[in-house]
């Protein structure tokens, strides 16, 4: 009979020997010397493992996982104009990419024209700019929308590039439930931490709302909703905050879509997640377990869903992009490759590998290839896609599962006693325990209790540059001259009557889809149908919480 | 009679919601014992001069992850200047390529901390560098 773990700790272990003066992860949670079958006291393995595609979903969303089929290989991309994110699209496509993943420009994302003052210096700098359905056409120019599945990442105007996505496809004759993809439109997570909105929570998590119960009648193969935990770690969260908001958001648009009178297993198989990869290797695996089972918990129990597919959390992953450094970028190639593993062996659905580069500008075609590689040579090369769940039932990674599991459990408890994630929200429970979080990391980082190699260890006194991509502001110059141009050209009445529909569904409590995919169709701008948003349910404000 | 503490104004102008830098390096001076105001997000320059003026601050920190920064810091510094300001402090940090210091700082941007750079760094940089304003 083998000693306790405590009577080891006592007796055997070499507490001297220590090289540090305690260890923990990077969330800050204690890691014990040793984890032994006494860090799972009444543990059950149908209870909390099952095999994989078995309810809970610990082990794994689906019973074969890579075995079957890899993960999606979904590389972020966008930048200029239309044009050059389409060549940037069938480069990744001829490179082996399996889905595409597209990103827009800041005055895109928060519903400014490239015409627009507010626009100036910001079009197609962080992504493609993007004003009305020409763009939209061009982007996707010789793409077989009925074959490729697209992710676009936008939030607070997602209704209105989602209906210029699906307007786009009606024009070549491919039918909306033929078109599979996901677009983020995660406004919760926006108030929480990527902070791009529009108008305040209720009326956005209402247009959310409205594009779950459009998609479910008419898009079955579109995800509407994607939520998102991966902005919520990069602005400074831990994991168990990551995964305990990130939940909570999830609860927060089920419970307003059943609130809508919604049927639960009518939707929910259609919700899907993105978490972030961050640099502590187990606890990011954990954290995806825990989340696989915490979600099909909630499902179940709490939302009282029937069918298995509403219990699966399928989710999207990308690496770090906070993990990275300018310093000595090619290190961060190494960075990516081990939490793109962590990703792998948590059991992701599609992944994203950050570029060497992303510290300083957009990603080279160089940089890019170099990310993508990484994903294949982990998917062919090294053998691990060929086990299921390989670290289920290691000690260590079942504690730090249960654990982190508690952990955001009591957030969510928390959460549920403010009245919800909207209230939260609006009292700032969720900023600000992220801005502490990401206040005290930084003080570690600058004490060295933590680790950046080339940051605060191991720095070098001389770097090479390295070659980046450079956005012209000829870019800026030509997108606004061609979006004013199409205005000019527009039939001018059917504008403003399709803007009048857009306005009243917006007031009447009418779904919003349809009006703005006819109004999409008729060259009304994502800065025009962003200004009724404006104008009916009114403009939300940074409180700017210290 | 002591001086009185600096009074910074901490500013994310542009569209983008990155404000885990500009929150920390508020809260750091703060906690230095500088009087910080802090804008919030998605400012416009206009806004941001504006705020300067109002709040008759030493020094402002512009805060810029999105590529905007050749025209969001000379626009705060111009309008400065035609409010009739010159003599307030400007520095920043975000993504800003090495190449593209030369021009700010001839444009007038005192320093720019870039990823990396520590709280305490950018403390005493404020120390040596922003007088208080007569």
């Amino acid at each position: 009979m083998a000693k306790s773990k405590d009577e080891w700790l006592q007796t055997t272990y070499p507490k001297a020997a220590d090289r540090l003066p305690s260890y923990t992860t990077l969330s800050d949670t204690p890691v014990d010397p040793l984890y032994a079958p006494d860090d799972l006291p009444a543990w059950s393995y149908d209870e909390k493992l099952g095999h994989p595609g078995d309810y809970p979903f610990t082990r794994g969303t689906y019973p074969s996982m890579y075995r079957g089929k890899l993960w999606t290989m979904r590389q972020f991309a966008g930048f200029g104009t239309a044009e050059d994110t389409n060549e940037r699209f069938k480069f990744l496509l001829a490179q082996g990419q399996t889905g595409l993943s597209t990103a827009f420009d800041m005055p895109t994302l928060m519903g400014y024209d490239a015409d627009h003052p507010r626009a100036l210096g910001e079009v197609g700098r962080e992504g493609v700019a993007v004003s009305g359905i020409s763009d939209m056409e061009a982007l996707f120019a010789d793409i077989p929308l009925e074959q490729v599945t697209t992710s676009m990442t936008v939030n607070c105007t997602a209704s209105v590039l989602l209906a210029m996505y699906f307007a786009v496809a009606q024009r070549r004759g491919v039918s909306l439930d033929k078109l599979g993809g996901t677009i983020q439109n995660d406004m919760l997570k926006e108030f929480i931490a990527q902070k791009e909105w529009i108008s305040p929570p209720e009326p956005s998590v209402r247009v959310i709302v409205d594009m779950i119960e459009f998609c479910a009648r008419q898009a079955p193969r579109w995800h509407a909703v994607s939520i998102s935990g991966y902005h919520i770690r990069e602005a400074g969260s831990t994991a168990a905050q990551e995964l305990a908001f990130t939940l909570a958001d999830g609860i927060g648009y089920v419970q307003a879509a059943v609130e809508r009178g919604l049927d639960v297993d009518g939707f929910a198989p259609r919700l899907s997640f993105f978490f972030n990869l961050h640099n502590d290797f187990f606890e990011e695996i954990a954290k995806l377990r825990a989340a696989r089972r915490m979600w099909a918990t909630i499902m179940r129990e709490r939302f009282g869903a029937r069918h298995p597919r509403s219990w699966l959390l399928r989710t999207h992953t990308q690496t770090a992009g906070c993990s990275l450094t300018a310093q000595q970028p090619l290190n961060n190639i190494v960075r990516v490759a081990i939490q793109a593993l962590a990703g792998v062996l948590g059991g992701t659905q599609s992944l994203h590998t950050n570029s060497m580069d992303e510290t300083l500008a957009l990603p080279s075609e160089q940089a890019v290839l170099v990310a993508l590689r990484t994903q294949q040579i982990i998917a062919e090369e090294t053998g691990v896609a060929n086990f299921v769940d390989p670290l289920g039932g290691s000690y260590a990674i079942e504690a730090l599962t249960d654990r982190l599991e508690q952990e955001a459990y009591t957030y969510i408890k928390r959460i549920d006693e403010l009245g919800g994630i909207i209230h939260a929200i609006e009292l700032g429970y969720p900023q600000k325990e992220i801005a502490e979080a990401a206040y005290r990391y930084q003080q570690q980082l600058d004490r060295g209790d933590k680790i950046m190699v080339g940051v605060n260890k191991y720095q070098l006194d001389a770097e090479p540059p390295i070659e980046v991509l450079r956005i012209g502001n000829d870019i800026e110059r030509k997108q606004a001259q061609r979006v004013r141009e199409r205005k000019q050209a527009r039939n001018a009445a059917a504008v403003r009557g399709a803007l009048a529909k857009v306005k009243q569904a917006a007031s009447d409590g009418a779904n919003l889809m349809p009006p703005i995919i006819d109004a999409v169709r008729q060259e009304v701008t994502v800065g025009e149908i962003a200004d009724v948003f404006r104008g009916v349910f009114g403009v939300y404000r940074d409180p700017a919480w210290l | 009679m002591p001086q009185r503490p600096l009074r910074i104004l901490v500013a994310k102008p542009g569209l983008d919601g990155h404000d885990r830098g500009a929150k920390i390096i508020a809260r750091a001076l703060r906690d230095a014992g500088f009087e910080v105001i802090y804008t919030g997000l998605h400012q416009t320059p206009e806004m941001i001069a504006e705020a300067a003026v109002q709040e008759d601050v030493d020094a402002i920190g512009l805060s810029i992850l999105s590529g905007a920064h050749m025209t969001l810091f000379p626009a705060v510094i111009d309008l400065l200047k035609e409010k009739g300001v010159d003599d307030v402090v400007i520095f920043g940090g975000g993504i800003v390529p090495a190449e593209d210091m030369p021009e700010l700082k001839r444009h007038g941007v005192r320093a720019i901390f870039t990823p990396g750079a520590t709280t305490q760094e950018i403390i005493e940089w404020v120390r040596a560098n922003v007088p208080v304003r007569g």
